[in-house]
């Protein structure tokens, strides 16, 4: 099936990464049940968002920051209408067209974000889970300290600091302020593991074998533990949206020129529910929950597909065949 | 066999459902288990002897199933509710698991743990006789009263043994499976616990069923020895007998691999069992037999009673009229070959 | 014999709170003076004469050498002097007094409603695995994990307050109760009580239900997913074989062995938990204008007043420390094989 559907000749290389990426995705081929519908649903999700982040100039009518068009100004906080689906906020501007450009920021943030805490706390965790000694203690430290800390109150601080200081805030200062939050996690999940897979028997064999601690990292450690990584991730991605929200809520995300935030118009809507004006916070907040619910589907789906203990075996039904003919049976005949 | 059965098998299945076709684990197992009787059940790994011990108290794992009989005090445990099931495991059939450390909760004490169980089949029981009760039993597994109210994790792997052991006589079950109940001890702890399950009889009045893949146990502590092969019993009878001419010849390839003084060189069975789920047509074990002639690639064999209160399902043993013409024949060898293979 | 090793081992979990907290000290005050920009210009908004900004550099001590700073400030907080703020000249141990006790009554309750709800619904959907009870407990999980505190108070006040008009919407109570209640505690709630005044309770009880449940059910949507795991790994032990084994009841299983055993961990991530807790009160005093401490946070952030941030973000530091201590505690009193 490989053959026909790649053109270029496979190389015994090309067909060894062919084997292992089926061997990957095995697992979630085969889910059932809850969990392959809390996978695929959580695909479909994102794959939505992904979809309005990168068509939102074809998909909104208008710009994020436009108030008026044909140089009509749009109404103010006027109600769902064909001219404004999502209805204006009290600045004139478009609730649909926010919500839609909305994606785009939360996409680029949290993806910039997750890159950035997990070419720092990956590493971190590898190195310091192998070698172990005073670095290690100093790192569990130091992490835990930050772990324990509520990570809300992290990014709070960083923002407030990096915001002051000459960076201001925006996309780099926000996605700053999630890594610093995120580090601690991987750092975490990454040490602990490879403090198990270290003891591993054929990890000590590697070594036994006189392997350099390189090659060891690269080729043994890091590949089993990396497979823990794409459900954290995504489940990590999940929660850096509501963090990048509660940033904005609170101001300290992005500005409302640079990029639509959700959260930020959310916080801006807290004003107009007590007047009885729902749309201006129903709907960046639904925005929210659901780009949120999908990518934790989506985590827990990998999550329950990849992790034995949490994953629902199959039993296929079957019936009892005919019993084996006795011997008396036999004899009758 | 001694006095009347307590248990008996009849034609027992229990198959694993797969996503494919189901694993036969037990398939067609006939026992019966006298009253006050010590039968060794043995075989390799995975040849269902767990699955067995287990299926008669209708212990399954989810996606197994039993079909077939297992008769006790006149009712069929197979078809019984899991309701009236669950009360006779306990104070009638108890089960004691291979792996102590875990067996006990470590968040009870073992006074708990006592007090759990025998509250549950005894309701009227008062605390104190409980405790006295408990403590008998304990004492006899040489468990002093002083740890009574200490936590699982304060006992070694050997003493929770015995613990669990006490658990499961202090209802005075008719019959005890004990499930390698010594395969992850020590050979000292190991010789202990035996010692205690081979004087149920005399202090409890129980039978026992003690499944192990180790021939030395069963040659010590056992009346009689059924000997499993992928699902299937191949050979009942009296311990002694069986050792001294092995009928099937599993059995003696079973009996040779085992190491004694006399050993002068490790013997070993070739070839792995055979998979649960697609064994071997005719008799499962003729892939490895070094006996095997052209009817067990064809047939499978029928049960035939020896002297001496014996049973094997060997075609060497007959039944002669059922064995078409020059089935006979040894087994060519690249067929031997082939079925290794697979 | 049990009691000397749970003393021995409380002795050494407090040993390890002291690099702890100092490791958090040392962090926050390495951000809030080391990082770029005068705090006490942006605090009056920049542009200030430097005669201004002088004598209030020197009451807080910016002057002096950086290390110099550093031993004052780890100094001050070990007398229990958090500092006073530069915007209102507050005191942090008053913020502390009246604000912290209006956190502690909303994130109590809150905490009380996620149990309940996050056990219950976590409880149900490993019990019955699989099911649809399992399905709709998890689906409530994780939506409810999703929607933001802000959101769902949003909600909250437009339903049940604009559209309804059930409940108030903001403030801690109303007016005239504030001005008549007499402090004990500081917490209304508890003040109320205090003095019998049943009016003022129900006056203080309204304005916490759609706060507190809004807060509450956020980090209900954590427990969900704890406990459901929890259960189902436990139910898969040997221990629960064995005990079905000696035929317990299958009730009887489930409730003293599984539940229990699937709860001891969720103690711990109560705790963490309530770092989360303190990150949404935050967030749910600053939609609902409660007057807490996370309120008074967002007020100094807007104001750019550096000793009041930092004094508030070393006191959160200190309670999630203080937190994890009491959490560890409670666990080693549960757990016998936690003491050895």
């Amino acid at each position: 099936m490989a053959s026909t559907s790649a053109p270029a000749p496979i190389t015994p290389h090309g067909r060894a990464k062919l084997i292992a990426l089926g061997r990957a995705t095995k697992p979630i081929r085969e889910a059932s049940g809850m969990a392959r519908f809390m996978f695929w649903t959580g695909v479909g999700i994102t794959l939505f968002f992904v979809a309005l982040a990168i068509f939102a100039p074809l998909l909104s009518r208008y710009n994020f920051t436009q108030y008026a068009s044909g140089g009509h100004r749009f109404p103010q906080l006027g109600h769902p209408s064909s001219a404004h689906w999502m209805g204006t906020t009290v600045q004139s501007s478009d609730v649909m067209s926010r919500v839609v450009y909305g994606a785009q920021t939360e996409l680029e943030v949290v993806a910039i974000a997750l890159a950035m805490s997990l070419s720092v706390g990956v590493p971190l965790g590898l190195i310091s889970g192998y070698f172990g000694g005073i670095l290690d203690r100093a790192l569990v430290l130091l992490m835990d300290a930050l772990f324990a800390f509520p990570y809300l109150l992290i990014a709070i601080v960083i923002a407030f600091v990096l915001a002051t200081s000459s960076i201001g805030g925006g996309i780099l200062t926000a996605a700053i302020a999630i890594t610093a939050a995120y580090v601690p996690l991987y750092f975490r999940v990454v040490r602990n593991h490879v403090i198990s897979v270290r003891e591993e028997p054929y990890v000590d064999a590697a070594r036994a074998l006189g392997a350099r601690p390189r090659t060891v990292i690269r080729k043994y450690v890091f590949f089993n533990v990396v497979q823990n990584v794409p459900p954290i991730a995504t489940l990590n991605a999940a929660d850096a949206i509501l963090l990048l929200a509660s940033l904005g809520f609170l101001g300290y995300g992005i500005q409302p020129s640079q990029g639509a935030e959700w959260g930020y118009d959310v916080s801006r809507a807290v004003s107009d529910a007590a007047s009885g004006i729902w749309w201006t916070g129903l709907f960046p907040g639904l925005a929210i929950v659901l780009l949120v619910t999908g990518l934790t589907l989506l985590g827990e789906g990998l999550n329950e597909t990849l992790n034995p203990v949490l994953r629902q075996r199959r039993f296929g039904r079957f019936e009892f065949d005919e019993r084996e003919p006795r011997e008396e049976a036999l004899l009758d005949q | 066999m001694s006095g009347e059965p307590v248990l008996q098998a009849r034609d027992l299945r229990v198959y694993y459902g797969t996503p494919g076709k189901p694993v036969r684990a037990v398939d067609g197992v006939t026992l019966d288990i006298g009253e006050s009787e010590v039968v060794g059940l043995v075989g390799e790994s995975g040849c269902g002897k767990s699955t067995l011990g287990r299926g008669i108290l209708g212990l399954l794992p989810e996606g197994a199933r039993a079909d077939g009989e297992v008769i006790y005090g006149g009712r069929n445990l197979v078809t019984l509710s899991p309701r009236e099931l669950r009360r006779l495991r306990g104070p009638d059939l108890g089960l004691v698991f291979q792996e102590p450390m875990t067996r006990l909760n470590p968040l009870l004490r073992i006074s708990d743990h006592f007090h759990e169980t025998l509250k549950q089949h005894e309701a009227n029981l008062s605390d104190d006789e409980i405790r006295r009760r408990s403590l008998e039993t304990l004492g006899r597994m040489g468990i002093p009263p002083t740890r009574f109210n200490q936590y699982p994790h304060e006992f070694s792997g050997g003493m929770r043994q015995r613990i669990m052991i006490a658990l499961a006589l202090v209802l005075r079950p008719k019959l005890l499976v004990a499930d390698e109940p010594t395969t992850s001890l020590d050979v000292i702890v190991e010789g202990q616990i035996l010692a205690l399950l081979a004087d149920l009889k005399r202090n409890f009045g129980t039978a026992l069923l003690l499944i192990t893949h180790n021939l030395g146990i069963v040659a010590e502590a056992c009346d009689r020895m059924a000997v499993m092969y992928a699902g299937k019993i191949v050979e009942e009878g009296p311990v002694r007998e069986v050792f001294a001419d092995p009928a099937h010849p599993y059995t003696r390839e079973l009996l040779r691999s085992t190491i004694s003084l006399e050993t002068t060189e490790l013997h070993s069975i070739p070839g792995a069992p055979p998979n649960l789920i697609d064994p071997p047509p005719g008799c499962r074990f003729h892939p490895r037999c070094p006996d095997a002639m052209r009817v067990c690639a064809q047939l499978v064999p029928i049960e035939q009673r020896l002297d001496g209160g014996r049973r094997v399902q060997c075609w060497l043993h007959g039944p002669e009229r059922l064995i078409p013409a020059d089935g006979e024949q040894p087994l060519e060898r690249e067929a031997i070959g082939v079925a290794d293979e697979a | 014999m049990t009691g000397t090793s749970l003393r021995t081992y409380l002795i050494t979990r407090l040993a390890l709170v002291v690099p702890m907290v100092l490791i958090l000290l040392t962090l926050v005050f390495l951000l809030m003076r080391v990082a770029p920009g005068n705090p006490i210009q942006a605090a009056l908004g920049g542009h200030v004469p430097e005669s201004v900004v002088k004598p209030i550099e020197h009451r807080l001590g910016f002057d002096k050498p950086l290390l110099t700073q550093y031993g004052d400030y780890l100094w001050d907080i070990l007398r229990g002097n958090f500092g006073t703020t530069i915007t209102d000249n507050r005191p942090l141990s008053q913020i502390i007094q009246q604000n912290g006790a209006a956190t502690l009554e909303l994130t109590f309750f809150a905490m009380l409603i996620a149990i309940v709800v996050g056990v219950a619904i976590g409880l149900v959907a490993g019990r019955y695995r699989d099911t649809w009870l399992d399905v709709g407990g998890r689906m409530f999980g994780i939506v409810v994990y999703a929607t933001p505190p802000f959101f769902l108070g949003l909600l909250a006040q437009l339903v049940f307050g604009v559209w309804l008009g059930w409940l108030p919407t903001s403030d801690q109570a109303s007016p005239l109760t504030q001005a008549l209640l007499k402090t004990h505690t500081n917490i209304l709630f508890v003040d109320a009580i205090w003095d019998g005044n049943w009016g003022a309770l129900w006056d203080v009880t309204q304005h916490l239900i759609l706060p507190a449940t809004t807060l509450g059910l956020i980090t209900a949507g954590v427990f969900v997913r704890l406990v459901r795991v929890n259960v189902i790994r436990t139910m898969r032990d040997d221990y629960i074989e064995a005990a079905r084994a000696r035929g317990i009841a299958e009730r009887r299983v489930v409730f003293s062995h599984a539940f229990k055993n699937a709860l001891v961990p969720v103690i711990t991530v109560v705790g963490l938990n309530l770092a989360l807790l303190l990150g949404g009160a935050v967030l749910t005093e600053t939609t609902f204008n409660w007057p807490g401490i996370g309120h008074e946070l967002v007020l100094y952030l807007e104001n750019r007043d550096y000793a009041g941030v930092q004094g508030i973000i070393v006191v959160f530091a200190l309670v999630v420390v203080a937190v994890s201590v009491i959490v560890d505690f409670i666990n080693a009193y549960v757990d016998p094989r936690i003491r050895y």
